[in-house]
């Protein structure tokens, strides 16, 4: 390789990096920037923080309650289904067709989400749904009842499909991680199958269950699409607050209280996040 | 050890449940595309044949599918001369990448969508107004996967030998990039785009919120007309995206069996 010793804090070689820089700059940076300092900014560009009392109106409170508790509930009943789906699989031999073909579909349907999600979900349980109807005829249910799978029960319901996946491809391989030798020594030591997951398998997993649920948490709180599809009154949460924000001309100065919320959806997400990867690390720390 | 037969029934039950809720929307969404408008009996493939036929659906299907080619292929024109050259001259800025690349995980799409309003005033201006201008946002959406793949793929290959060799036999970068690393690492490749592809055909937040008529666009549109023809071409995108992604998972086997047996 060329290069003296007075290369060594040159330019030159950083030079290929520019166009990557560049676009992550246009296309990433500036858009965050934007809503970081808009939503310190009012209408006029004028330093402010009007915004962020808007962030304690009786609309954004109600919102981020929604979006917690429907991030908090899918990230729960997600972790704990599929934790159930990954250690089912993982009850079998590993050259089971059932097995691997679970873990792939789980990896297709961790990505569903969006317009096909929702559609597939009306299809079901909507007003004239397959299942629906069925239980009108089988059992004169009226399961569709008000509407609620428009509202957050129905959020709940819907992303638990792409939660209860994204669980079982995330803690598979913490499954796959416990090894059979530290079972045989429990055994060896006159452990019963109780109090080997008691002692040995349980506090071993914790850290990665605990951060499966933290990353399905943010996964919710992040999702858009399938709610702006779904939900047809009120702004029950976070991001539909914020599409009301921005695509609102009757309101003036709406655009900045969409960037206040829009920090509150980094603020949340990014913490989520860190203290997911503490965890992560804390993990890898026995496994493989 | 093998498990008691009780607890072989006790997970077959749970496994047709997991199955019922996971396959029955689907199934659902299969019976409602085969109906008959208007609620008449029989089954019919007219929606289906509506999607490929109309020509807002059409239009948008062609956007859609240019979309996912050239987010793919902006991908990884920024991706893997950056990422090689990365590992080669400059591997203090390795650390600078990887977090760049992974920020789309902590900053949600909407929030991207929200602020860049001003960058695509310009870049309309710029470029004009086809929805085709929406790649450089989806390549924003799709970094952190692909460079994950592509960084696996990169750290498999012995990357500064192939390149000293190349280089020394008279080779340029461009020829060291595109003809000795690319065709090492075509697995990274393959698996980044097939997963950019699947998210590009579902993408919905960026599209709605720019006003651009990409394929979920139009099919939210339609639905409020035609219900049944919005079903089947969601039913379709779903199949699509699911064989890539299926594709991607066998390839990512095919991968580890290399990497035991050499």
């Amino acid at each position: 390789m060329s290069g003296g010793p007075g290369r060594r804090f040159a330019v030159g070689p950083a030079l290929p990096l520019l166009p990557f820089l560049l676009f992550v700059l246009v296309f990433l940076v500036v858009p965050t920037l934007t809503v970081v300092l808009g939503a310190f900014q009012d209408e006029d560009g004028r330093p402010t923080l009007g915004n962020l009392d808007a962030l304690t109106s009786e609309a954004a409170l109600t919102a981020l309650r929604g979006s917690l508790v429907l991030s908090a509930s899918t990230a729960v009943i997600g972790a704990v289904l599929g934790a159930l789906l990954a250690y089912l699989v993982f009850t079998m031999p590993p050259s089971s067709l059932l097995r691997r073909s679970t873990l792939a579909v789980s990896g297709v349907l961790a990505q569903f989400g969006g317009v096909t999600l929702a559609f597939a979900w009306i299809a079901t349980i909507g007003p004239v749904g397959v299942v629906t109807m069925a239980v009108a005829d089988l059992a004169g249910i009226d399961l569709y009842g008000s509407g609620w799978l428009f509202g957050l029960p129905g959020l709940v319901v819907v992303y638990c499909y792409f939660q209860i996946p994204l669980m079982v491809i995330v803690f598979a391989p913490a499954f796959e991680g416990l090894r059979p030798q530290w079972r045989e020594a429990a055994v060896n030591l006159g452990a019963s199958t109780w109090a080997y997951w008691r002692h040995v398998a349980i506090p071993l997993l914790t850290p990665a269950f605990l951060g499966a649920m933290l990353l399905l948490f943010a996964n919710a709180f992040a999702a858009y699409a399938t709610a702006a599809i779904l939900v047809s009154q009120g702004q029950p949460i976070v991001p539909l607050l914020i599409r009301q924000a921005i695509t609102s001309e009757v309101l003036l100065g709406q655009a900045n209280v969409g960037f206040a919320l829009a920090l509150e959806m980094i603020v949340v997400v990014t913490v989520v996040m860190v203290a997911y990867s503490l965890l992560l690390r804390r993990t890898s720390r026995w496994m493989r | 050890m093998s498990p008691s037969p009780l607890f072989r029934i006790v997970r077959a039950v749970a496994l047709l449940a997991f199955a019922a809720y996971f396959f029955v929307p689907l199934l659902a969404m299969l019976d409602f595309s085969t109906q008959v408008r208007g609620s008449a009996p029989g089954r019919t493939w007219d929606n289906w044949q509506y999607v490929f036929t109309d020509d807002d659906f059409r239009a948008s299907i062609v956007y859609s599918l240019l979309l996912a080619l050239f987010t793919v292929v902006l991908m990884v024109a920024l991706l893997v001369p950056t990422m090689v050259w990365v590992r080669l001259r400059v591997p203090r800025a390795k650390v600078l990448i990887e977090f760049l690349c992974l920020l789309p995980l902590t900053i949600p799409a909407l929030v991207v969508v929200v602020g860049i309003s001003n960058v695509y005033s310009w870049v309309t201006y710029l470029l004009g107004d086809s929805p085709l201008v929406l790649t450089f946002v989806y390549v924003v959406f799709v970094l952190p996967y692909a460079y994950r793949a592509l960084d696996a793929a990169l750290s498999s290959i012995d990357v500064a030998t192939l390149a000293e060799a190349a280089r020394s036999l008279g080779a340029s970068w461009f020829t060291v990039i595109v003809r000795i690393i690319m065709p090492n690492i075509t697995g990274g490749i393959l698996g980044a785009a097939f997963i950019a592809v699947a998210l590009v055909l579902g993408e919905y937040v960026a599209a709605s919120l720019l006003h651009f008529d990409t394929l979920p666009v139009a099919m939210a549109d339609i639905y409020r007309s035609n219900g049944p023809a919005a079903m089947a071409a969601a039913l379709a995108t779903m199949a699509v995206v699911s064989a890539l992604l299926l594709g991607l998972t066998f390839l990512s086997r095919d991968r580890h069996k290399q990497g035991a047996s050499s």
